[in-house]
């Protein structure tokens, strides 16, 4: 009988769990490690540039802070108002698939939404700019001629569509696979014994969801979102093909003058840069880091992050 | 005698609900009324040409306010509010289809000629100039740099996926779960730049770009999709499953190789292949990590590798004189990207229909 | 498992077998005439980045060079020009293509690719004419100056029946619509040289240094050449700045040099750059070049872009040293410029230039 502390018994470990959970334990200081080493790569190639003297900057900016500003909104702004198109729709298609689509074309559906993230991220820039904003642009015109008293469409649109609004939703579109994969998986998985009881007690198919599958997939959607943000705030060529950018904070979406993102500045000037504004752009790159860390802490202490809520438990 | 006035019989079945097929009537009215609409603002001079759009778009709106309404008086509000949900959900689903449909519309149209001529599947861009040329070291290069990715990220991604869910219960589960979530917002070009001065950094070599490199720097934008994915499959996996396991003496480890991941295996097939879908069409990490060449290139140690992503990308975008073989050449590459993708899906649906245990659902 | 779904997963192994297995049909080293003279022949592989302008050019001469000596590899990424001229410094590249010389820091920064004592040159090897280009239905000549132009393009002119450009173009009918205007997005040499134009020849209206940022909040930005010509199709009303080769099918207007209207011309931009003086301050072999754009010759295009190749005058491995020489002799011999020219749309250098190219090219150790 083998006793670890006064009357604790432990149980043996065996040496496949011990390589096993090692293992795993080493899997993830990788990624630590990882981060660390991104982090510090940052730093360092950002040093001249936040130190840098006034003249040297890109855009004729006195300081860093000057520089960065107007891509933290225009980086926020922009995943933001994806985020907004994004959720609902991949909530609804992934409800769709798991609960209202005919049972033998489910699967072929969920395939058929999967093929959405085969696109690389060049052809939607390319189709953004060739097929959508054009198309999107009569709309504009009558945003701007119709709504005006919303201070979002005010101002001179712009003839080729290539706005914030454009990009949000092509954005969207390409977060849209990642979000919809993910949720259907855990809504197929709800337990179908509370689905089976509340229809039994007469809810309607929409009050079985509200009360037996959403409440289960709510962290599942959390993370599903998580992924999705990451990818709307990273999202570096379909933003630099698409968009028409200025050196402006505006929360007018269909002119021309649009706040560029930072993934999407550091792909338009990377080609020609140099010295201090090679370094501005990888401290922009530092700036979004942080920018994610935060609104990832902000939303998990929104949302509250619970513990494993597993099976039909 | 009183003769009692008996109504006509009413059916208790269908009380209380709208006729079977009213829903359909009713949608296909109300886009024939918006059409209608429509047409007179034309024919009044409001607007050039038939806005088919705005009539199908104001139509469903029309709807789901006419549903809602005409359900609320037959059948109560409960109902509406189902049925309006239904139509909402439905909705979405549409609304996605369109950019799909019009994406795989656009690559199609633009790059399916130049796709089916022989010489693009048989030849490389070395010594190519003109309308010649193919995408054979660029293929080799994308099935290289993406299968490379995959062996790296998959098990650092899973092990910490499991981690995560099976052991992990401080502090540094805590930090990884939070760290993970801070690395999808990497943007990927500065993987690039940092995969590139990491190999700097190892080999000594101020010039390495190759494309192991080019492998890591998509490693570090995968991971993060295949953890995070990776956990939500295996929190799916019911606690009675792990808890019959240990009952029966089966140590943790084989608990997880053998019950845990075999039950969860189609969610994390579904997120692996979300991850490759993900980074096999970047362009701006591999441009700076693995470089540029227009010749076949093997050795994913030694000299720059081509990608199709990145062929596509600067084939569009540095266009000689004859503009259309550049633009024919990068939409086929796109769509060629776009079928391997495809085929990767339903390879991985495949494995996961033969490896998943047949729940209820499926 | 069925057999229709074993059978789909063996087709793709096997596909993905031969395509991996399968060399370029294209690669097969061409068979050599022995009938031909002995020539040097070069191996060996040369990385090169730099200038996405130079970009279709570097794909010529590496196509051209390449089959004269199929042991030869020649990798030029097009990821920029700063990336290009940071990376030869470094050391990752062992030529670089930039659309701008040598900067003073970036001179005093020795490459460990160049032996100790050598210094870095800059050699002209590609030129393109600068385009301005515009859609405006039914006008298809349009005359324009320099201060016209610097005030369409900052804003203070906004109609295309402005007097400014109404008195230069007396035969057309201007519609009184605004003027779109549409530049670039992303930092390029092109924006660089347009403003560099722009303020030498205007410097009363274009008041903003020159830039490979455009410098004022105006009108549509687009991504790369292409972004700008699909920009200018797509609308009318428009007006851009582009390299000539990215303005096929445009209409373009004519620049006034001098007194005269000049058209644009490969020649004409080759003749401006040629009439320029180098750089002053620069090394013995160092040919950057101070373009002249008050250049008043008749036909002189002056809207013109030059882009160097960036190479040491002494590379501490000798192998690469000779492959660069044999590279660069290439690109700068009039097979190689009209091959560019053909692949491109640039303009051949100038003969005399060419051969003070040549001579320094020569001197590459």
């Amino acid at each position: 009988m083998t006793t670890g502390t006064a009357g604790r018994i432990t149980a043996k470990m065996r040496l496949g769990d011990r390589v096993f959970s090692t293992s795993t334990i080493v899997a993830g200081s990788i990624i630590l490690a990882v981060l660390a080493a991104v982090a510090i790569f940052l730093i360092a190639k950002s040093i001249p540039a936040i130190t840098a003297k006034p003249g040297t900057l890109p855009n004729a900016a006195p300081n860093f802070w000057v520089y960065v500003g107007p891509l933290v909104f225009g980086t926020v702004w922009a995943a933001a108002i994806a985020m907004i198109f994004a959720v609902p729709i991949s909530i609804g298609v992934a409800l769709f698939i798991s609960h209202y689509a005919p049972r033998r074309i489910a699967q072929v559906l969920g395939y058929v939404v999967d093929l959405l993230a085969a696109v690389p991220s060049v052809v939607f820039g390319l189709w953004g700019v060739l097929v959508l904003a054009p198309a999107l642009t009569p709309f504009y015109y009558w945003l701007n001629a119709n709504v005006q008293w919303i201070p979002l469409f005010g101002g001179v649109v712009d003839a080729q569509g290539k706005t914030v609004l454009t990009v949000a939703i092509v954005l969207a579109v390409m977060v849209l696979p990642i979000m919809t994969a993910i949720c259907r998986e855990i809504f197929l998985q709800a337990p179908r014994l509370h689905e089976e009881a509340a229809l039994a007690l007469g809810a309607t198919r929409w009050e079985m969801i509200k009360m037996a599958v959403l409440p289960f997939a709510r962290p599942g959607i959390v993370s599903a979102a998580m992924l999705g943000l990451g990818r709307a705030l990273g999202e570096t060529m379909a933003v630099a093909i698409i968009l028409s950018p200025a050196i402006v904070i505006s929360f007018m979406v269909v002119t021309s003058q649009n706040p560029n993102t930072i993934a999407g500045n550091i792909a338009l000037q990377f080609a020609e840069a140099s010295g201090v504004g090679l370094s501005s752009l990888v401290a922009s790159g530092l700036i979004l880091f942080v920018i994610t860390f935060v609104v990832n802490a902000i939303a998990r202490y929104v949302v509250g992050r619970r513990k494993a809520f597993s099976g039909a438990n | 005698m009183t003769a009692i006035s008996a109504g006509p019989i009413v059916n208790s079945l269908t009380t209380g609900k709208l006729p079977k097929g009213s829903v359909w009537l009713i949608l296909v009215a109300s886009w024939v009324l918006m059409g209608l609409v429509f047409v007179f603002v034309q024919l009044a001079g409001g607007t050039k040409t038939f806005n088919i759009v705005g009539a199908i778009f104001l139509g469903t709106i029309l709807f789901d306010i006419l549903i809602w309404v005409l359900s609320r008086l037959v059948e109560g509000a409960r109902k509406a509010k189902d049925r309006l949900i239904t139509s909402l959900i439905s909705t979405a689903f549409v609304v996605t289809l369109l950019p799909l449909v019009s994406l795989l519309y656009t690559v199609v149209s633009k790059g399916f000629v130049r796709m089916i001529e022989p010489s693009f599947f048989s030849e490389s861009m070395r010594n190519i100039l003109g309308s010649d040329g193919g995408i054979v070291h660029a293929i080799i290069g994308t099935l290289e740099i993406t299968l490379s990715a995959t062996i790296i990220s998959v098990p650092i991604g899973l092990l910490t996926a499991v981690y995560l869910v099976e052991y992990g219960r401080g502090p540094l589960a805590r930090t990884i779960t939070f760290l993970v979530d801070v690395m999808t917002g990497i943007p990927s070009i500065v993987a690039g730049l940092f995969a590139f001065a990491l190999f700097v950094l190892i080999t000594g070599n101020p010039g390495y770009r190759t494309g192991f490199s080019g492998s890591v720097a998509l490693a570090v934008l995968m991971i993060p999709i295949v953890v995070r994915s990776s956990e939500e499959m295996l929190k799916l996996v019911p606690n009675e499953l792990r808890e019959a396991s240990f009952a029966l003496g089966v140590p943790k480890w084989l608990t997880v190789l053998k019950v845990v991941f075999p039950t969860s295996i189609a969610g994390i097939v579904t997120g692996i292949t979300l991850a490759i879908a993900r980074v096999i069409g970047e362009t701006a990490p591999l441009l700076v990590a693995a470089g540029f060449t227009a010749s076949v290139n093997y050795d994913p140690f030694n000299h720059p590798m081509m990608t199709m992503p990145v062929f596509a990308y600067t084939q569009y975008m540095q266009q000689g004189a004859i503009q259309s073989d550049y633009v024919n050449r990068a939409w086929a590459t796109a769509l060629t990207l776009i079928l391997i993708v495809m085929v990767l899906n339903i390879v991985a649906r495949l494995v996961a229909r033969i490896f998943a245990p047949k729940l209820g659902r499926r | 498992m069925s057999f229709s779904r074993l059978g789909s997963i063996a087709v793709v192994a096997v596909a993905a077998s031969i395509i991996l297995s399968s060399c370029a049909s294209n690669e097969a080293p061409a068979k050599v005439d022995s009938s031909s003279k002995p020539t040097v022949t070069y191996s060996g592989t040369l990385n090169g980045i730099g200038s996405s302008a130079q970009g279709a050019a570097e794909t010529a001469w590496a196509a051209g060079f390449q089959s004269a000596n199929s042991g030869a590899t020649i990798n030029y990424n097009p990821a920029g020009s700063g990336a290009g001229r940071t990376a030869f410094i470094a050391g990752s590249a062992d030529f670089a293509g930039s659309d701008a010389a040598l900067n003073p820091t970036e001179l005093a920064a020795k490459s460990p690719k160049c032996a100790a004592t050598s210094s870095q040159l800059d050699l002209p090897v590609y030129i393109s004419p600068i385009a301005i280009a515009f859609n405006l239905p039914g006008v298809k000549t349009l005359k324009l100056d320099a201060p016209t132009i610097a005030g369409i393009f900052k804003g203070s002119i906004t109609k295309w029946d402005d007097a400014a450009i109404k008195s230069q173009n007396s035969g057309v009918t201007l519609p009184s619509t605004a003027i779109a205007v549409v530049h670039r997005a992303d930092d390029s040499g092109t924006t660089q040289n347009f403003t560099d134009y722009l303020s030498q020849n205007a410097p009363t209206v274009w008041t903003a240094p020159a830039a490979q940022t455009f410098p004022y909040k105006i009108g549509d930005a687009a991504t790369g050449t292409p972004g700008v010509a699909a920009a200018v199709k797509a609308a009318t009303g428009t007006i851009a700045y582009i390299d000539d080769s990215g303005a096929t099918g445009m209409t373009v207007a004519q620049l006034k040099v001098g007194d005269a209207y000049s058209t644009i011309s490969a020649a004409g931009a080759a003749d401006v750059v040629a009439k320029s003086p180098l750089a002053a301050n620069r090394a013995a072999n160092d040919l950057a070049i101070a373009i002249d754009r008050k250049n008043t010759d008749a036909k002189a295009w002056p809207l013109v872009l030059v882009s160097y190749m960036i190479v040491c005058q002494q590379y501490s491995d000798a192998a690469t040293g000779k492959l660069v020489t044999g590279y660069a002799t290439y690109a700068a011999s009039s097979d190689g410029q009209a091959a560019a020219s053909k692949q491109a749309g640039s303009a051949p250098l100038a003969s005399d230039l060419a051969a003070k190219v040549a001579k320094v090219i020569a001197t590459i150790k």
